[in-house]
This record gives C-alpha cells, sequence and structure tokens, in this order.
C-alpha cells in the first residue's frame, strides 16, 4: 500500500501537466512569439521585448497580487484606480516642497489606507467585494482628479526612468516583476498561508470550520494589494516622468486579463502566480508583435478580445475534465 | 393477471463507461406501492430517473400498457402520465402556489391571458381534493417542505399521472408530516395509480408499501411482497451478506467529566441548554430536524456561539467565540452537511485530510511535503479510504469516501471532544457499520463523544445516554437501558402537535 502511492503520483504528474491551464498559457506564449516573429524580422530582439514590457510592468506586478485575491475568492477592481491615486498624491506631496522619502512614503501609506477601505467594506461589512471595488474604483480615480486636476504633475528629473535603469542587462521593472512573481509564487505554493488562501477560496464555510481565519487572510490580502499598487504608482511616476489622474485608466480589465489568461478561476480556489506570469508575457508579445506587423490599434483590440475568450473557454475545459 | 402498467425489460445505463444499472427487468402493476430500495449507487434512483425521461437508458425497452414508448424527456413524461416527486422540490420558490401548480401544464399558447380567479380557484379544489389546507396564493418558498411537496403531488394528480415516483420523499418530513403523505398515497393507490417509493427506512416501506423491489450494484436481485422478507432478507439482499455485527455495543470506561455545558442559550436557536459529557462515554442527542440540536453544536465548536450560559472543558471554564478557539480546546466537529461545510471540493484528498493541522505540516509556516504525505497516508490506511490517488480531487470520491475524509481530518487534531452531525446520513450500509466500528472505537480510547443523529436504531445501539431536543429545549435525558423509540420520539415532538 505505503509503496503504491509514489507510484501513483508519478504517473499522475505527468497527465497533469496537461490538466494545468499553465500548459495552455505557456503554449499560448509559444505561438505568439512564433507568430510574431513570423510578421516581422526586427521582432526577435530580446531588448525590445523587455523595453516592451516596462510599459505594463506595473500593471503586471499588482496582477499578480490580484491573482490571489481572486484565488481567495475575492476580487478587486480598483487596483488600477489606487495606482492613479497613489502617483497623484506621491507627485502632489513632492511637487509641493516635501523630501522624495516624505513623499513616497505618504503614497504608500495612501495605497495602505485604499487597501486596507476595501478590505473594511468586504470582510467587517460582508459587502459583495466585485461591488465594493467598482465602487471605490470610481472613488479614487474622482479623488485623483480633484488633487490633480486635469494637468500633469512633474516629478523631479533625477526620479524619472526606472525603466531605463538596468540590473545586468535586464530593466529594472522587469527585475521587479520577476522577483515579485517568485517570491508570491513560494508564498502561494509552499507556506500555510498560500494553502489556506486556495482553501478559503474553494469554500470559505468549510474553511471556516476547520479553525481557519479565513477573513483575516483576505483582509491581509486586500491590504498587500493596496500596497503594491501604491508602490506600482511611484514606480509609474518614476517610468513617464509626470502623472496625470487618468494614468492606468481601464488597467484593471488588463490585470483581470492577464489572471483569466494564465487560468486563474474567477470564482475562487484555482489558480498559480506562474499563470499570471506567463499571461504578462503573452500579453506583451501579442499586442507588441501586432504593433511592429504594423496592425491597426482596433484589430489589436479585437484579438485581445478574442484571446480572453478562447483562455476562458480553454481553461473551463481543463477544470472540468480534471474534475472527471 | 392484468396486464402490467409499466413493463421494463432488459435496461441498461451507463455514465461514461460506468455501469450503472445492468439488464434490469421490472413490472409495475396498477394500483400498488412499489418499494426501490438499494445502497447509495445501486441504482434504484437511476433507474427511476429513467422512468421519468430524465435520463435515457443504453439499453432496452419500456412497455406502457403494452405499448413501447420512448421517455426521451420529462415533457414527454408527464404527457404519458408519468411524475417524479423530488425530495426537495424544484419549484419556482417566488411564484405563488396557485402558478406552481399550473406550470408545465398545457395552455393555449405563449400569449393566452392569465385568468388569475379561474387559477386560484382551480388550485384550492385541486388542495381540497388532497385534504391537504395550503394557502394558494402564498408564494411557494412560504411553504414548508412538505406542503412543497403536496404542491408537486396535486400537480402530478392535475396532470392525471398513472405513475407517481416519489424519491425519498419522506427524509425531510416530521413523523406527522409524514402520515399525511402516506394517507394521500393510499388514497391515490385506490384510485387505481401506480406509486414508486424510494426510501432508506425500512419500516416506511412495510408501512404503505405492497411490493419490494432490491437493487444491488446496479442489477435487479429481487422482487417480493413486503411480507415475504424479513427485515434480516432485505439487508441480507441489499448488502449482499449476512447482517453480522452491524452494530456491536462497546464498553469504554466512562471517565471524568470532560465537556460539561450549563444553562446555553442563542436567542431564536435553543434555550437553557444543560449537559455534561464524560470521557469514553458516547452521548446521542435525537430529536426532528430544526430542534436546535446543530445550533447547540455550532455553539460549542464557535461557529455561532451562545450568547447566554458558560461552557466547561475538564471542568475548567472557557470562552470560545471562532472555531479555532474550539479546535485549540480539543474539540471536533463533523458537519452535518458534508458539502457545505466539510470538503474542499476541488481541492487534493491530502489538502482536504491535513486542513485543520497547518501547525503539523508547516512547522515553520512553510508545508513540509513529507510530514503532509505521512499524515495523509496514515488515515488513508486507518479509516480505508477508498481513492485513486491522495492528489485526486475530493469531489471524485464517493460520499462515505469523502466523510471518512472529513473525519480523519478532524482525528489529527487529536481532539478529546468530538461532536459527529448526523455522520452516517446518506451513506451506503457497509460503511455505516465501518463508521459505527470507529465511533465506539475512539470512545474506548477514552474520548467523549457527542452524537447527533435523526437515526433511533443508531442512537440506541451505539450511546451510552441519549439527550432529546425539541424545538430548542432539552426534554429528556435517558440512559440507554431504559431508552426506546417510543420514549425518545415523544420527548422529540413538540407538544403543540400532539395535542393538535
Amino acid at each position: 500500500m505505503t509503496n503504491q502511492i509514489p507510484s501513483l503520483y508519478h504517473k499522475k504528474s505527468w497527465r497533469s501537466l496537461f490538466n494545468r491551464p499553465e500548459t495552455m498559457t505557456f503554449t499560448l506564449l509559444i505561438l505568439a512569439l512564433v507568430g510574431a516573429s513570423l510578421l516581422s524580422e526586427y521582432f526577435l530582439d530580446v531588448n525590445y521585448i523587455l523595453r516592451s514590457f516596462t510599459l505594463t510592468a506595473e500593471l503586471s506586478i499588482a496582477a499578480l497580487v490580484l491573482t490571489m485575491v481572486i484565488i481567495s475568492g475575492e476580487i478587486d477592481l480598483s487596483a488600477a484606480a489606487n495606482i492613479a491615486l497613489s502617483a497623484c498624491i506621491f507627485a502632489y506631496v513632492q511637487a509641493s516642497g516635501a523630501p522624495m522619502t516624505l513623499a513616497i512614503l505618504t503614497g504608500l501609506f495612501a495605497g495602505l489606507v485604499m487597501g486596507s477601505l476595501n478590505a473594511i467594506l468586504v470582510i467587517v461589512y460582508q459587502l459583495p467585494s466585485i461591488i465594493v471595488t467598482i465602487g471605490t474604483l470610481i472613488f479614487y480615480r474622482g479623488l485623483a482628479q480633484v488633487i490633480a486636476g486635469d494637468k500633469s504633475i512633474r516629478v523631479p528629473e533625477w526620479f524619472i526612468g526606472v525603466n531605463t535603469k538596468m540590473v545586468l542587462g535586464v530593466p529594472f521593472p522587469v527585475v521587479i516583476f520577476t522577483a515579485t512573481a517568485i517570491i508570491l509564487g513560494l508564498v502561494l505554493g509552499t507556506t500555510i498561508y498560500g494553502r489556506q488562501i486556495y482553501q478559503v477560496g474553494t469554500n470559505n464555510t468549510a474553511a471556516l470550520h476547520a479553525g481557519i481565519k479565513s477573513n483575516r487572510i483576505k483582509f491581509g490580502l486586500f491590504v498587500l494589494l493596496g500596497v503594491v499598487s501604491s508602490a506600482c504608482g511611484i514606480m509609474a511616476a518614476s517610468r513617464l516622468g509626470s502623472v496625470r489622474y487618468d494614468l492606468a485608466l481601464g488597467g484593471e480589465l488588463q490585470m483581470v486579463l492577464m489572471a483569466m489568461l494564465g487560468g486563474t478561476y474567477i470564482f475562487g480556489g484555482r489558480g498559480t502566480i506562474l499563470g499570471t506570469f506567463l499571461a504578462a508575457w503573452l500579453l506583451v508579445i501579442v499586442s507588441t508583435g501586432m504593433t511592429v506587423a504594423n496592425l491597426l490599434p482596433a484589430i489589436q483590440l479585437t484579438v485581445l478580445g478574442l484571446l480572453l475568450i478562447v483562455a476562458i473557454i480553454a481553461t473551463n475545459f481543463i477544470y472540468s475534465r480534471a474534475r472527471r | 393477471m392484468h396486464l402490467p402498467l409499466v413493463s421494463a425489460r432488459g435496461i441498461s445505463k451507463s455514465f461514461a463507461s460506468i455501469e450503472v444499472l445492468s439488464n434490469v427487468d421490472l413490472d409495475l402493476h396498477n394500483g400498488e406501492i412499489h418499494a426501490l430500495l438499494g445502497e447509495n449507487g445501486a441504482g434504484k434512483s437511476t433507474f427511476a430517473k429513467i422512468l421519468a425521461g430524465v435520463h435515457k437508458p443504453t439499453q432496452g425497452v419500456i412497455k406502457l400498457n403494452d405499448s413501447i414508448v420512448e421517455i426521451s424527456s420529462p415533457m414527454i413524461a408527464q404527457e404519458l402520465g408519468i411524475a417524479l416527486i423530488h425530495q426537495e422540490p424544484i419549484s419556482f420558490p417566488h411564484l405563488s402556489v396557485a402558478e406552481n401548480l399550473v406550470m408545465g401544464q398545457k395552455g393555449n399558447g405563449l400569449l393566452t391571458k392569465v385568468n388569475w380567479t379561474e387559477m386560484v380557484d382551480h388550485a384550492r379544489q385541486q388542495m381540497t381534493m388532497l385534504g391537504v389546507e395550503i394557502d394558494v396564493t402564498i408564494p411557494m418558498q412560504g411553504l414548508s417542505i412538505a406542503d412543497q411537496q403536496m404542491v408537486e403531488i396535486a400537480r402530478a394528480i392535475a396532470s392525471d399521472a398513472r405513475l407517481i415516483i416519489m424519491d425519498e420523499p419522506t427524509a425531510p418530513l416530521t413523523p406527522r408530516e409524514v402520515s399525511t403523505l402516506f394517507g394521500i398515497a393510499r388514497r391515490l393507490k385506490e384510485e387505481g395509480r401506480t406509486i414508486i417509493f424510494i426510501s432508506h427506512r425500512l419500516e416506511e416501506v412495510r408501512m404503505i408499501c405492497d411490493r419490494v423491489t432490491i437493487f444491488r450494484d446496479g442489477e435487479r436481485i429481487a422482487t417480493n411482497t413486503i411480507d415475504e422478507l424479513s427485515d434480516e432478507d432485505v439487508i441480507r439482499l441489499m448488502i449482499g451478506r449476512p447482517l453480522g455485527k452491524y452494530m456491536r455495543k462497546y464498553n469504554a470506561d466512562i471517565g471524568k467529566i470532560a465537556l460539561s455545558v450549563n444553562k446555553l442559550g442563542l436567542e431564536g436557536a435553543f434555550s437553557d441548554i444543560t449537559f455534561n459529557l464524560r470521557k469514553g462515554e458516547i452521548v446521542g442527542v435525537g430529536g426532528l430536524v430544526g430542534a436546535g440540536r446543530t445550533d447547540v453544536a455550532r455553539a460549542i465548536f464557535g461557529i455561532s456561539p451562545a450568547q447566554k450560559g458558560t461552557i466547561m472543558i475538564n471542568e475548567r471554564k472557557v470562552n470560545i467565540s471562532n472555531p479555532a478557539d474550539a479546535i485549540k480546546l480539543g474539540i471536533a466537529y463533523v458537519p452535518e452537511d458534508r458539502a457545505i461545510a466539510g470538503i474542499f471540493s476541488s481541492l487534493s484528498v491530502e489538502h482536504n485530510l491535513t486542513a485543520a493541522i497547518p501547525k503539523k505540516i508547516a512547522p515553520k509556516n512553510i508545508i513540509r511535503r513529507v510530514l503532509e504525505t505521512s499524515f495523509s497516508s496514515e488515515s488513508i490506511d486507518k479509516l480505508s479510504i477508498r481513492l485513486a490517488s491522495p492528489d485526486q480531487p475530493i469531489v471524485e470520491l464517493s460520499g462515505g469516501n469523502q466523510q471518512k475524509a472529513i473525519l480523519a481530518r478532524w482525528l489529527h487534531t487529536d481532539p478529546q471532544i468530538l461532536i459527529l452531525d448526523e455522520p452516517t446520513r446518506g451513506i451506503d450500509i457497509g460503511v455505516k457499520a465501518e463508521f459505527y466500528d470507529m465511533i465506539g472505537t475512539l470512545a474506548e480510547s477514552g474520548r467523549a463523544i457527542l452524537l447527533i443523529s435523526s437515526e433511533l436504531p443508531e442512537l440506541l445501539s451505539l450511546c451510552d445516554r441519549i439527550l432529546v431536543m425539541s424545538e430548542g429545549q432539552l426534554t429528556a435525558d435517558i440512559s440507554s437501558h431504559e431508552a426506546t423509540q417510543e420514549k425518545i420520539m415523544k420527548a422529540a415532538v413538540p407538544k403543540m402537535a400532539i395535542s393538535a
């Protein structure tokens, strides 16, 4: 009996490779790479791809944390608005003469407050997170406009260009993204905290019965996403050199798209950081591939929409087959 | 010999590649109540659903009044005069009873104007015919499950059903509601209609059925008149082996008081609950569904804590405000509804087994696979949980094995007090016996066990003492030698109902 179990593990792991939605994301990634390099011979330039990635690095980093929120059975659509508001607050404080450290801390603190507000509404008041965060999404974006008006706030010259700083030839935002992915991937995959995120997302009532403090876990995730989003906002300010209220406008959908393309299940309980990591690259390659091939923006949008639909159908198919 | 109403020949059914029904022949006569018996998964419900047009047989022929019919949908079944009464009726909860009654009956096209007065009058007539008092203008969700079933039966009669299939209709009913249902069933039989009655409760089958058919592993094992079979015969035919030690008596040394509950109360659920539970003791809690038994268990376990009264563990007063507190104090609770409060359905069996012992599998917050695997394989062996792999999603296991896994999850916490809420509901007789064995062994190892159960034989044969609850109150505390089914039922039925 005891001898049989490891062999079963082995057989299962080969087959389960095809039952994993990240395999689909990976396959699409390869197809996109091949397709894009056929469309344009200039495409297969690693530096070009890395540079393109920095354009969406902030959203991608926040999407990694969002993935954990979705796995826990909740959603946060306010992260992109948080990026804009934190960036505006940071830039405003800085522009009004405060030292840079103070400005950064204020920006991060704003993110902490925004994340906590979401968490309080969802967890303490037991309101549905989709409605709450649509509300705070509009609220945060509105506040950003109140603070910045319709002008851009500039940041000092020396602070500009986080995306051009290189670490071993890799742009700094890409390094941060990869490091965040590794850390969160380890948290989700190997710690008891990560395990409980899956359990809470699969069946909150059962988790409660098993003594798992699901409210504490969810609260932590909302706050973490709030803080990480504000850090991303400050990073965006450095990349762009100036901040407007409409920074990362519509970014919430792009973040959800990354999580879904990576195989995260919208109703919670399933998904991985690896999936979202791959999906972030997939999106960059598809959109820059299309830009290089001179496709009209309208067509690009259509392709992205189709991609999401295909991904959802495939994910659903994989999950339903794995259930049999 | 009269021509049978329904004559099924060689009915087989496979889902995917698994055969759940194989080559079943069965005749149903006019004006009989025919019981289908068998363990879960024996094929009785599948057979009934084939007759009702829910499933299509893979093979076989069904004759209705000597002509071959193809029952390819529930709609066609209804036209042929076959109606299926669900255990928990599927209806439109926000619509009125009268509207639910006409639902599915042939109208005069989509745009016909609804004549409310006529519809309500018609519905009232149907209720009077059944001899039940139900206000037909209130929404369906305002009715008890028993009344909802009555509406379904009324609907079946209105569509002039010749064959009425009742799939475990009595499970959610109180004894009084059961007797009303049986009265109606007998009347329907006198009118020459045929009833298929699926139930796990042998006494009920004896009360109203004429013939029984026993299924085992997808095959029809026997069809007899009920008087020809003893209970032992039926069980032997169902499980395919003699009863043996279906339940044995356990002899644990009863020790000190492990749990002591004093004047516990929670508004709207229960009040003034006082009892002791000793080490090695199995205390049963009987009563009807909704008597507040589960609420007391949930209060002790900290899911919805009591507002009044005290809980003492090992003679020390404790404060339990959430399950995590309760677990720390050595309490475990196996909930009533496995799917809602027990399993993490899409997660692996292994992850399910270790869900309550995070510190043991991850001493420094990092999960150690070795520890996890050893915990899970230990319980798989010990409780003989049948599975293909511990990595399999738990939802793929049978109900009994899922339940074993939940029990195993709690045994890992090394509980001193174990609260089991209907632990054998919906479980095969064979696995039930294993459960009884485990419960007895746990008591013998010095654990205190609180067993909530609606099955009287289970309470009577397993427990040292039986508490009975009715309408949120503790109404009896009977020791095992004095307890009888009658005493328990008498304490369980609300006083109002007896005088009424």
